[in-house]
């Protein structure tokens, strides 16, 4: 199964505790007037411009070996090389933000209104992320429609080993040209503000891997524990 | 002097306008442009990195501080030239090739300039040529390297290699930084230091570049 999937800007809206938690901000009712106004401006921005779309197609375990394939890496040398095989159900997907709130930020970040630019910034990335959360979360709700509770994540190149170079076969499978997202010759997507991967819907414990690869030592964003836990407390 | 101090203190404010209006007046009350970029704007952006080094101030707070430097230097850079004053130095930066996420970066670019360095920011996925060209092109000393990912960091162990490769390692120094980087990656891939932040870029810099 294919789709193009539409979202409303406020579904990526970023909620702003989450936000300023993750840029390491003071909660809300701490925070200063002028940088409360730089997030209020920036939330508006992001509900103003935001033209959240993706495409997903469901991918079989051996259609997946073979976007894997072409980077000539031992798939158990992945974290989602080692996860996948034990997935009910993957599927890929690119997603983007659109055009216009990169184009904001740009504009921002030349005119010099470098926090209004950073501000933008940092909610179009968490918009975007949370966009993979969007589909994952649709994702194993259609996949659990039997009521069998499966619990899905987004795996994406340039995270967790798989290299960025793993973006060329993952478009030439999905080609999400259709939703306006290109990649440029270091593997790199346009619009900026966009995210790719894998969706990989299972029990519970398909998630659950030991970070013990080479790249778990120079990683000091630690963000595997969460996800995991994430998927692995009880509903 | 007052109006210097007074335009250290709105710039720590982040007050733009009240920055380019001080900056004016002391231009127009004969004040050097050397004296009002080093005891006015550097003065305010060095209590700005302190207070952000000490987690009393964040990063929004430093980013509209820097425009405000940004508003005062407009009116002080013809003065500047004509004084013939020069910067601290040249130092070439940007994300390295496969890496887009250029926050880091950017903020280092806004610390150094704030500090009084000349900086030629290259923007983000930047193949290593392009960092080591223009450092010898631009004959800039230093070549700041930024990278998210750990999946894009053996692309800094090749800019490295290229500096050395092309006969430039006694004259052009490199620093390495980004949330996967640490101190013994920059060592294994034999750059010349490494940063944990901004605020510890600006003082790695000036150590390398021997200013004070």
């Amino acid at each position: 199964m294919r789709e193009i999937v539409g979202f409303t800007a406020q579904e990526t809206r970023p909620g702003l505790e989450p936000l300023l938690r993750v840029q390491g901000l003071p909660a809300a009712d701490a925070l200063a007037p002028r940088l409360r106004a730089l997030v209020d401006e920036a939330l508006a921005s992001h509900d103003e411009l935001a033209e959240p779309r993706a495409v997903v197609e469901d991918v079989t375990s051996e259609a997946f070996a073979a976007v894997l394939q072409p980077l000539a890496l031992p798939p158990e040398a992945l974290v989602v090389g080692r996860v996948y095989p034990r997935a009910f159900a993957l599927a890929l997907y690119v997603a983007t933000l659109g055009e216009a709130l990169p184009a904001r930020i740009r504009g921002l970040l030349d005119d010099g209104s470098l926090a209004e630019g950073y501000m933008l910034d940092a909610v179009a990335s968490f918009a975007a992320d949370l966009l993979s959360d969007l589909l994952a979360e649709r994702f194993a709700a259609r996949c659990s429609a039997g009521g069998d509770g499966l619990r899905a994540l987004p795996y994406s190149p340039g995270y967790c080993g798989w290299p960025t170079a793993g973006q060329r076969p993952l478009f030439a499978a999905l080609r999400p040209e259709e939703i306006g997202v290109r990649l440029n010759e270091s593997c790199l997507m346009s619009p900026i503000k966009s995210v790719s991967g894998l969706l990989v819907a299972g029990p519970p414990e398909t998630h659950r891997f030991r970070p013990d690869f080479p790249f778990c030592h120079q990683c000091r964003t630690r963000e595997c524990g969460p996800r995991m836990a994430s998927v692995l407390r009880p509903h | 002097m007052e109006i210097l101090d007074r335009i250290a203190s709105a710039l720590q404010q982040g007050d733009d306008q009240q920055v380019a209006s001080l900056t004016a007046q002391a231009l127009k009350g004969g004040v050097a442009a050397g004296e009002i970029l080093q005891r006015g704007l550097v003065a305010g952006m060095n209590v700005v990195g302190e207070q952000f080094k000490a987690r009393e101030i964040f990063l929004p707070d430093v980013l509209l501080s820097a425009r405000a430097m940004y508003a005062g230097l407009d009116h002080l850079k013809p003065h500047l030239a004509r004084e013939g004053v020069a910067l601290r130095g040249k130092v070439v930066i940007g994300s390295v090739q496969g890496d887009l996420h250029d926050i880091g970066k950017n903020l280092v670019g806004i610390m150094l300039k704030g500090a009084g360095f000349e900086v030629i920011d290259l923007g983000h996925d930047v193949a290593p040529e392009r960092f080591v060209e223009t450092a010898q092109r631009e004959q800039a000393p230093l070549i700041g390297l930024s990278a998210l990912l750990t999946t894009t960091m053996p692309r800094m162990r090749e800019v490295v290699t290229l500096v050395r490769e092309r006969g430039l390692s006694g004259s052009v120094r490199v620093i390495v930084g980004g949330a996967p980087v640490n101190a013994d990656f920059a060592r294994e891939i034999g750059a010349d230091d490494y940063a944990c932040d901004a605020a510890t870029a600006v003082e790695r810099v000036k150590a390398l570049l021997g200013v004070a």
